[in-house]
């Protein structure tokens, strides 16, 4: 899709008519119908993904078909106004939230200005509210005394085809990011009604590739490229010859699926195939050499991300199920995942609900080389990768050479599932003190709880959005330029594989001088090795300070 | 808008009206007062009740700040409780204080583009005014439902009037009351973005709350009214006797009209936003504690029968290469068996 250059973008933001820039629609929003476009939405999900999943989980994912987005005939069922409806009674039966957030928001508009989308489009309906008005208007039509009374006039609306074409447009141009909720008095959650709305569609069959097909392969092979057993391995041990170029080492250390080991190590698959990702996937494991770790990754569950948590909460859970029985079946005593957003909102708010029946022998995790107990762990079993470094460097366990991070001035993204749906926002910070010696933080309005997305999380960062994707990202980006020109920061650090690939594009697209790059990177370039070479370059090749030319 | 307004100036012209017909007196005094205060009872009661039969699936409180982690780590914790300790004074911040609306910020684009945010206190600064002032004004009537008044709400009585001004004293919460009520009501207006997705049920509370703030003003310093009897009436209504219809004609017409405004808010109450009394209390992203995984939380619809794609139906559909790349399996080859979906 051609974009405009990020100079004309930046421009278009500042000055286009838009509820940003101050200009006020002139229609109420009901009348203003939804245009599909090249660009502006994501491919529906090919047939026979949709039946892949149909077969776990049959009608949660309607008739698969073949369909366009941009056609006026979406080959719907028949009777799919009374899919929805169903789909919405039993939710508000089965989710106090949802009850409750069709039912308290005052209109306060607290959270109108809070959503990265927003801020980016200027569209009155990527504000928190106005999205969440678009299935509350429903909801009063179907299920409100108010609403079957008064129609219109209490903002109440028929469930019709341009309505389904504005939620399949606005639940896909919300992050789930949860930013819009830390500001709501009542704490309404647009990321929780966008998962409703979603399940929704995903019922009457409305929904995107991008989304599905990873799911699928998840499902199957494990990750989400559909990498086969012994690809995923080859990618993997490809990356020790990296290792042994940058540091002079052989790592022996790396293991898969083997039964026995202490711990089984899960991370997003990304980490083993693409940049930068691979970079932070040569952190972990020089981590793990350094302290001898006795751990194991395994190629049947070798995605810590989860695409069904963006789909609806029964592929959720049926994806993440993978965790705990891989655990039980090699006998680890624990779980360590590495660096992921989603994939730890689904591990920290939802697998031990979910799937807490799968674990049966796992043990409270316990670091085998300092003791410390992860108390906040103990039913759940999993450790973040940021809280186990931490309590490493905390306790001497580590030698590190801060200085071979001083070719890069480093800043700090929080993910937002992490940073909103976990509370995980000390420790990597803790971790980048300890291992750079520039590290400077974003304004405060943009980082920890009220971090700005990437604008590409759940499931939206294909090509064919990726003029959406700028704008979303904008507020993120924008935060980066800053302590760019004021601290020459040239490098974002992030715990979250899908910033690692969203991030890497928006910055391209901002700010072309900032690369991107996860904490465990950092941390592999600091640690000091026993029997390594003088170290002259990174992890990617790159000519530590003094070391240039 | 425009509905709402003419909503209201239609009940009060109703109550106006009503309570010139003599025998309508007592059904605008008694009747529908205490049809509307059982219909607010058990309509609040019901909606509280319904939002509890949903259960709670999942625990997803929104963390907004350092959770509990390593010792050493500092938590905040009313942002991120752990405990149901904590999390009752992260409530209670919401619910007296306002805390998450106290964070709100305000956002610009300007030329560069650039992004700006800064802290924006004014709607939390009117909206818990108006929510104190509501409060206190309520506990205040109190006075006239009670014989003999408590003396927490005769001391509620002379610190709101420790200004001693005019004659009667005139109420700081009266005041404060009306204009953070015309602050909310101009902020509709003015505010593009909150002015778009206002509509009536937005409008139609602010106008009837201020008319009942206005009437009642009216009655207090403009036009009198004979508050000797209005008590007699109230006191009655607390003990369901009918009084006198002598008292009855002594009160004002104002009365009637203030009342009847009340009574239509006790009636609106629990089927509209108002409701957000009750939500606070319940909202799942603020009522729980952030110790998902110290913690399991049970959800009662969790579906056993959901099963991760099994270990074997994997091994089985890549064994051969499993094998070939050295990778450990359970079962050897060429033993194939059937593969699983
Ligand atoms: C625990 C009790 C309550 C809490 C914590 C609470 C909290 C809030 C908050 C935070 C707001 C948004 C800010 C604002 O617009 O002022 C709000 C709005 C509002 N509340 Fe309450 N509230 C409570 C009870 C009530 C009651 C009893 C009423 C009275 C009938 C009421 C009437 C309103 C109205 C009319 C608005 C909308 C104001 C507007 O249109 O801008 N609230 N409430
Ligand atoms: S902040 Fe909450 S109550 Fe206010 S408009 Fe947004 S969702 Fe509604
Ligand atoms: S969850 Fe994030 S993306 Fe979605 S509406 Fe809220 S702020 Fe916007």
């Amino acid at each position: 899709m051609a974009i405009p250059k990020a100079k004309e973008l930046g421009v278009n933001v500042a000055t286009e008519p838009s509820m940003m820039t101050g200009a006020i629609p002139k229609k109420h929003w009901m009348d203003n119908p939804v245009t599909f476009k090249p660009g502006n939405y994501c491919y529906p999900g090919k047939k026979s993904i949709v039946e892949y999943h149909s077969k776990s989980f049959p009608g949660l994912f309607g008739v698969p078909r073949e369909w366009e987005v941009e056609s006026d005939d979406w080959k719907l069922p028949e009777n799919w106004q009374k899919i929805i409806f169903e789909g919405m009674k039993e939710r508000l039966g089965k989710f106090r939230s949802f009850k409750i957030f069709m039912d308290c928001c005052v209109r306060c508009g607290a959270c109108a200005d809070k959503c990265h989308f927003f801020l980016g489009t200027g569209d009155p309906k990527n504000m928190p509210v106005l999205r969440a008005e678009l299935i509350r208007s429903v909801y009063r039509n179907d299920f409100t005394a108010f609403g079957k009374l008064f129609g219109r006039v209490a903002n109440a609306r028929e469930m019709t085809f341009a309505v389904l074409k504005e939620w399949f447009m606005y639940f896909y141009q919300c992050t789930e990011c949860r930013r819009c909720s830390v500001f709501c008095p009542y704490g309404i959650d647009t990321a929780e009604i966008t998962m409703m709305a979603r399940e929704l569609l995903h019922l009457v069959g409305v929904n995107t590739n991008w989304i599905l097909e990873p799911a699928a392969n998840s499902n199957r092979t494990g990750n989400h490229l559909g990498l086969q057993p012994h690809t995923f391995k080859d990618n993997a041990e490809f990356l020790l010859d990296d290792i042994e170029t940058a540091t002079g080492i052989r790592i022996n250390s790396l293991t898969f699926n083997r039964k026995g080991a202490e711990i089984l190590f899960i991370i997003p698959s990304a980490d083993v195939f693409a940049e930068p990702g691979i970079f932070t996937f040569m952190g972990y494991l020089l981590l793990f050499d350094h302290i001898g770790l006795d751990y194991t990754i395994s190629t049947y569950a070798s995605e810590g991300g989860n695409f069904g948590s963006f789909t609806n909460n029964e592929l959720m859970k049926k994806l993440n199920g993978k965790m705990f029985a891989e655990a039980e079946r090699i006998g680890a005593k624990w779980i360590l995942g590495g660096e992921c957003g989603h994939m730890w909102r689904v591990v920290h708010q939802y697998m031990d609900t979910m799937n807490g029946e799968l674990r049966k022998t796992l043990e409270v995790p316990k670091s085998p080389i300092t003791g410390t107990v992860f108390e906040n762990a103990a039913s759940s079993k999993m450790v973040h990768i940021s809280e186990f470094t931490a309590d490493l460097i905390k306790h001497g366990k580590l030698k590190i050479d801060k200085r071979r991070n001083d070719h890069r001035c480093v800043t700090f993204h929080d993910s937002c599932n992490p940073a909103r749906g976990m509370g995980l926002i000390d420790e990597p910070r803790y971790i980048l003190e300890n291992v750079c010696n520039k590290f400077y933080e974003m304004p405060e309005n943009t980082i920890r709880e009220q971090t700005f997305c990437c604008g590409s999380g759940t499931g939206l960062n294909t090509g064919e959005i990726m003029e959406l994707r700028m704008r979303g990202g904008l507020p993120r980006a924008n935060a980066v330029k800053y302590v760019e020109e004021k601290h020459g920061v040239d490098m974002l650090s992030c715990v979250c594989a899908i910033d690692r690939a969203t991030l890497l594009a928006l910055m391209e697209y901002w700010n072309p001088n900032v690369g991107v790059c996860g904490v465990s990177e950092l941390v592999g370039n600091a640690l000091i090795m026993d029997g390594e070479q003088a170290r002259e370059t990174d992890l990617r090749g790159e000519p530590l300070a003094g070391m240039e030319g | 808008m425009k509905h709402s307004f003419l909503a209201v100036i239609a009940l009060v012209l109703v109550a106006m009206l009503g309570a010139q017909v003599p025998g309508l007196k007592s059904v605008f005094g008694v009747v529908i007062p205490w049809l509307a205060f059982v219909i607010f009872l058990g309509g609040f009661a019901y909606r509280v009740l319904q939002w509890g039969k949903s259960p709670v699936p999942f625990r997803i409180p929104t963390t907004s700040g350092q959770g509990k982690s390593l010792d050493w780590i500092k938590q905040d914790k009313y942002d991120c409780p752990a405990t149901g300790a904590q999390v009752i004074i992260r409530m209670i911040l919401e619910i007296f204080a306002f805390r998450s609306l106290f964070k709100n910020t305000k956002s610009e684009v300007h030329s560069g583009p650039k992004l700006t945010y800064e802290s924006s206190k004014w709607l939390w600064l009117a909206g818990i005014t108006f929510h104190y002032c509501f409060l206190i004004i309520v506990l205040r009537h109190m006075r006239l439902f009670t014989n003999p008044m408590p003396a927490f709400i005769a001391a509620l009585e002379f610190g709101d009037g420790f200004l001693q001004i005019g004659a009667p004293t005139v109420y700081i919460t009266d005041l404060l009351f009306v204009l953070a009520l015309s602050f909310l009501f101009l902020r509709r207006l003015v505010n593009a973005k909150v002015r778009y997705i206002s509509f009536a049920a937005d409008y139609f509370p602010l106008f009837l709350i201020l008319s009942i703030g206005i009437t009642g003003i009216l009655m207090r310093y403009f036009v009198r009214v004979d508050v000797v009897s209005i008590k007699q009436l109230a006191v009655g209504l607390t003990t369901m006797s009918l009084p006198a219809a002598d008292v009855m004609d002594k009160i004002g017409t104002m009365f009637f009209i203030h009342l009847f405004l009340v009574c239509t808010l006790m009636v609106y109450f629990p089927y509209s936003k108002l409701m957000h009394l009750g939500g606070i209390f319940l909202s799942p992203t603020r009522n729980l504690a952030n110790n998902s995984r110290m913690v399991r939380h049970i959800n009662p619809w969790n579906d056993l029968k959901i099963k991760p794609h099994s270990y074997a139906g994997y091994e089985d559909d890549f064994r051969e290469y499993m094998v070939n790349a050295g990778l450990p399996v359970e079962k050897e080859l060429p033993k194939a068996s059937e593969p699983e979906a």
